[in-house]
């Protein structure tokens, strides 16, 4: 049953691939959306089961066949879901459904209908085989699949040439993640003699001695492949490009799952990671760096979609350093919450920007709130529950991330956390107020197409907007002693779930516990946080409630510029690694190629040619002759030793 | 049936076909054509018995027949196949006529000529995988030559003329110094035993002192490494896939090239095992410089054939890498590296040649937005480009893994320059997929480009089947050539283990040993 998850939509594309356009665009749509709620159906059902068994022994495995075995290397396509890969399977196949029914809805007029849900539905494939395969193996093929539908479909309109770039971008930084990846998976396999995760985990620490170089070599490439797939330091570069797909794919792709698989995985090694104390330490400064990096960025961009990219990468960096402090579960949580809202904002803005005829200016949006009722609803909801305000989902995740980090003594990755907060809030209502407050900024040609969006496309963002006013509530971490401070159902429910993967105390695995705070310290975390939030919500409020330009360029133009430019970044790896790479193919080819080898062999040929002339009797120009020439001499020389 | 001369009726069958094909009189084209892809077709089916009734667990020869030939040198008529004669055999069968087809739009004059000589071309190619004869092999392995050389030098390009007859010498180069050392070699076991023989089992056993291995070893790898191309022997290889039509490239680049593979699994490496492993570091040097050079050389090329030719000598790299790692992992990968790079490079040549065929040219530049017009054709690309860098999934991908993992093993940073060809491959790849076929369409000529026509359709059907089964269920092939692969290995280290080990002092008098083994 647990292979059909990834198998029904595999199965769709099929479908699709050979009834082609005799489907229609009905068939389409119910083929695509029906696999993967059948998938979600199945996802479900297989939970209810894992959760019906003791906490010890929730495991369900799926063995399928080998799929490789040389000498000692075995591999089988294995499917394994266990409590982690359980809220991944939920969260994928459950807000993959939804985006999938908003997009019958975004892309009803598009051309490509059908070609749009045959890579949406490959992609759900890739997804489900990443999150619930058994080995890293298996992992890589979801990992590396999943990329080539994020290629495929951020360059889906494919004759606009940027769209091209980022489809392509997207893809070559991905495969330098991809190739720490697999040096990781390599370094276990020498070490460890298996790839299937319950060996490597059970064996690492028996071969490996914590911190050597051996450990943080494997887990350093790993985190190189997360930093590609997640868009972290230094590989983030390709996320805020990939925005020029469809939006329902950057709500999919780009915001709530695939982009969150460097997440899962360092959170799946979690054994391997805690073993390995620098590659912990590298992945909370990155996570942290990161976090507060692009948030700065997210400040200062007008375009809808790419102020949500930058949010995006920024969240992610608060996954990222949630594992690095060691707090996984947490890590996990706030994947969860962030897929719900980040969705949704994605979501909303691709309602947005379908009732602007396309338009995804800031500057030219403005006033909408009562224009766009339901958008303008849910979108509220999204940037509350971002930016961090209690009860709503991003609250209870954030801070559970940001309290793991002041507790585990990580005083520099918090302070970055809670500067990152601040920004988020800031950016978040800068982008609410200038899309849906103010007097209305939009090209005559819009005005007249402005319209809400269709019931298809409304009832997936209020089920999001749902679940990000009350998803955290499975995550209610605060504890003290065994005190429960929270009658609200469920406790701690999402943490006593993953406790048989991270051990107990769910947030950290057992050789590297996150301590627990005092009451006082712990409220007054909170009270931080929120306050820091609403710090930035106040200010965006004075800045852009009621604005006619750009408060921070006309005050700060410099810092704005350099903002705006995304800290030239990407003219930077363009010029220390892009140019270069390119000049040496050229170099190599044009040069080494061409003079110094081609050289040299045709040079041996023009002193044959030169010494030919005085046997000009023998040259008669055809290499049939030559070869008889040379054919008799070797005949000679049989003969001439035959003989003697 | 089981004493049927199965191998003799492979490598004989093309050769009858060709002549049928040269000397029928008044034959028209149409039934030129159809002959051949009968005659082709026919011998695919005579080498599935190879397949089904190959005994990868049993040791030895299979299908073995054995007849004089040559008495008074000792030379035989000895054919037999092992696990990687199969796949190698089994890929040249299924791939001609895939070639057969897919030349049918494109060869316009001396089609009779043309259809002949792929079909002797066949056989050729086949003789070599099969035989253990070493002048037997010789024979056949020069007899490729001439049919190659003419399909390039009459169906080429502008600059065929220059293209063949830089291939014809550089092989011909490699060669003739192979060809004195299998002489050297019959002499030497002549002078040891007492009996004339070329025999392959003779040579395995055959004992020989460092020095002598070192020149020996070094006349064949220089040979095969022309064939693979390895660099910095590579640079035949582009011209003349350039000037080929794309039934030369496909056959060169699908099976000419394993000889080079091929010739270091059968002769190079169990022969002379101690120089094999003495030039390891410089082999495994040599193979990464390919894997990344190709790949840099390659992501500059504006020609689409050039590419996909320099992708060889990245491709070709990756496979040597797994050979010389001598563990089963790399063994097993460098083997399914030939035959994905058979499939997709064949492939790639093959659609290369179909867009060709419409507009004339290959200049990147003149292409853009083909997706729009060609969306069949574009999605085929895909697969095959995708099978091409190694996405799993796909065969390339179970290759390229294997190849790393046993680099990996025997020293891990050999593996670590060879990823960053995985990551290289991404690039040149992709870019040229994005010229040509995103963006908006910027040529008025290739708006009215016709998408794949049914024949089309059917020549690319079985590639694509094999590039998705060879990635997803690759067993049967590993199966089938493991325990070959393993024996070698363990021929050599057996070998190496017996003292068979390489000195200076050895290598720096070689021609007092050579002139004394002369004696």
């Amino acid at each position: 049953m647990l292979a059909l998850i990834p198998a029904l939509p595999l199965a769709a594309v099929a479908v699709n691939l050979i009834l082609g356009d005799r489907l229609g665009r009905r068939g389409t749509a119910f083929l695509a959306c029906g696999a993967v709620f059948a998938s979600f159906v199945l996802a479900a059902l297989s939970v209810i089961h894992l959760a019906s068994l003791p906490p010890g022994a929730r495991t369900m495995v799926a063995d399928v066949y080998t799929w490789m075995r040389v000498g000692d290397f075995k591999v089988d396509v294995a499917f394994l879901l266990d409590p982690l890969s359980s809220v991944m399977v939920l969260v994928v196949t459950g807000v993959g459904f939804l985006i999938h029914l908003y997009s019958v809805g975004y892309m009803a007029h598009d051309a490509s209908f059908r070609r749009f849900f045959l890579y949406l539905n490959l992609f759900m494939f890739a997804m489900l085989t990443l999150v619930l395969a058994k080995n890293f193996l298996v992992m890589f093929v979801g990992w590396e699949g999943v990329g080539l539908c994020s290629y495929l479909l951020i360059g889906f309109w494919m004759d606009r040439p940027s769209a091209a770039r980022a489809g392509m971008k997207a893809f070559v930084v991905n495969r330098i993640g991809d190739f720490g990846f697999l040096l990781g998976m390599l370094t276990l396999f020498a070490w460890t003699g298996s790839l299937d995760y319950e060996r490597v985990f059970a064996a690492a620490p028996i071969v490996f001695h914590p911190g050597t170089l051996a450990i943080t070599f494997a887990t350093l490439a790993l985190l190189l492949g997360a930093t590609g797939k997640s868009a972290q330091i230094p590989l983030y570069t390709w996320l805020p490009d990939a925005m020029e797909g469809p939006t329902p794919v950057s709500a999919l792709i780009h915001a709530a799952t695939m982009v969150t698989a460097g997440v899962y995985m360092v959170a799946r090694c979690h054994i391997l990671f805690t073993m390995a104390p620098f590659s912990l330490e590298t992945v909370a400064v990155i996570g942290a760096a990161t976090a507060l990096f692009a948030a700065t960025i997210g400040v200062a961009q007008n375009d809808i979609k790419r102020v949500l990219a930058y949010s995006t990468v920024s969240q992610l960096g608060y996954m990222f350093f949630a594992c690095g402090v060691g707090a996984f579960g947490a890590g996990i949580f706030h994947l969860m919450t962030h897929a719900f809202f980040k969705a949704l904002l994605f979501l909303g803005a691709g309602s947005v920007i379908h009732a602007l005829s396309g338009e995804q200016d800031m500057r030219k949006m403005g006033g909408l709130a009562s224009r766009l009722p339901w958008t303008h609803g849910v979108m509220l909801v999204a940037c509350v529950a971002i930016a961090g305000i209690p009860p709503f989902a991003g609250f209870f995740s954030k801070d559970e991330i940001l309290s793991a980090a002041f507790a585990s003594g990580h005083y520099g990755v918090w302070v970055a956390g809670l500067l990152g907060a601040v920004l988020t809030a800031f950016y978040m209502f800068r982008l609410y107020f200038l899309t849906f407050r103010g007097s209305s900024r939009l090209t005559h040609e819009a005005e007249h197409h402005l319209h809400e969006s269709p019931a298809v496309m409304v009832a997936p963002l209020v089920v999001l907007a749902a679940l990000s006013v009350v998803g955290g509530f499975v995550g209610l971490p605060f504890q003290e002693g065994g005190r429960r401070l929270t009658t609200l159902e469920g406790g701690a429910a999402l943490e006593r779930w993953l406790a048989p993967v991270f051990g107990e105390g769910g947030a950290a695995g057992a050789s590297h516990a996150v301590p627990h705070l005092s009451f006082t310290t712990e409220w007054a975390l909170i009270a931080v946080s929120v306050a820091a939030a609403a710090f930035g919500i106040a200010m965006a409020s004075r800045a852009y409630a009621k604005a006619a330009g750009e408060p921070i360029a006309e005050k700060a133009p410099r810092l704005y510029g350099l903002l705006e430019h995304k800290y030239w970044i990407d003219e930077l790896y363009d010029t220390i690694a892009v140019r270069p790479i390119r000049a040496l193919g050229d170099v190599l080819w044009r040069f080494w190629d061409e003079k110094i080898v081609d050289g040299t062999v045709n040079g041996v040929a023009y002193v044959v040619e030169w010494a030919s002339a005085v046997l000009r009797v023998f040259q008669t120009g055809f290499v049939g002759t030559y070869a008889l020439f040379l054919t008799l001499g070797v005949a000679a020389l049989i003969a001439h030793y035959l003989v003697r | 049936m089981n004493d049927f001369p199965w191998l003799s009726w492979l490598i004989f069958f093309p050769l009858i076909s060709a002549a049928l094909i040269a000397v029928l009189p008044g034959t028209s084209g149409r039934t030129v054509k159809t002959l051949a892809a009968v005659c082709s077709i026919a011998e695919f089916l005579f080498s599935l018995p190879l397949w089904w009734r190959y005994q990868p667990g049993q040791p030895g020869w299979q299908f073995a027949e054995q007849h004089a030939w040559l008495p008074g040198l000792g030379a035989t008529y000895h054919v037999g196949i092992d696990g990687i004669a199969t796949l190698l055999v089994l890929l040249t069968t299924l791939l001609t006529p895939i070639v057969v087809f897919g030349a049918f739009g494109s060869v316009e004059k001396r089609e009779r000529e043309f259809y002949a000589l792929l079909l002797a071309m066949e056989a050729a190619m086949i003789g070599t995988f099969l035989s253990l004869d070493l002048l037997l092999f010789y024979v056949f392995w020069e007899a490729m030559l001439v049919p190659m050389y003419l399909l390039i030098g009459v169906w080429g390009g502008p600059r065929r003329v220059y293209a063949a007859v830089k291939f014809f010498l550089y092989t011909m180069a490699g060669s003739v110094l192979m060809l004195v050392a299998i002489l050297w070699l019959y002499l030497h076991q002549r002078a040891v035993t007492g009996i004339p023989t070329f025999a392959l089992d003779a040579f395995y056993a055959l004992p020989l002192s460092g020095a002598e291995q070192t020149w020996l070893f070094l006349a064949f790898a220089f040979a095969f490494a022309i064939k693979v191309p390895m660099f910095p022997f590579h640079t035949w290889l582009p011209d003349a896939h350039v000037e080929a039509p794309t039934a030369g490239s496909v056959i060169l680049a699908a099976v000419l090239l394993k000889m080079g593979t091929f010739g270091y699994v059968r002769f190079a490496m169990p022969i002379f095992p101690a120089a094999s492993a003495a030039f390891t570091p410089w082999i495994v040097a040599l193979a990464l410089i390919g894997i990344l050079y190709g790949a840099l050389v390659a992501m500059v090329q504006r020609d689409l054939k050039k590419l996909v030719a320099y992708s060889s000598v990245s491709h070709l790299g990756f496979c040597m890498l797994g050979l010389y790692a001598l563990n089963a992992q790399g063994m097993a990968g460098g083997m399914m590296t030939m035959l994905n790079h058979g499939v997709s490079t064949g492939a790639l040549f093959l659609l290369v040649g179909v867009i060709y065929e419409r507009r004339h040219t290959r200049e990147i530049a003149e292409f853009g937005g083909l997706w729009k017009v060609m969306p069949v054709y574009a999605s085929i690309f895909l697969v095959v480009m995708l099978s091409s860098i190694g996405l799993p999934g796909t065969n390339g991908f179970v290759g390229e893994f294997l190849v790393l993992l046993g680099a990996f093993r025997h020293e891990p940073w050999w593996a670590i320059v060879a990823g960053l060809g995985v990551i290289l491959s991404a690039v040149y790849m992709l870019w040229m997929f994005m010229r040509v076929f995103f963006g908006p369409l910027t040529h008025a000529a290739n708006e009215k480009l016709a998408d794949l026509t049914l024949r089309e359709r059917l020549v690319f059907a079985p590639l694509l089947i094999l590039i998705f089964w060879m990635g997803v269920y690759p067993q049967p092939l590993l199966d089938r050539a493991q325990p070959t692969l393993d024996r070698t290995v363990a021929l050599v280290k057996q070998r190496l283990m017996m003292g068979d080990r390489i000195t200076r002092g050895d290598v720096a008098r070689p021609g007092v040993s050579v002139a004394e083994a002369a004696r």
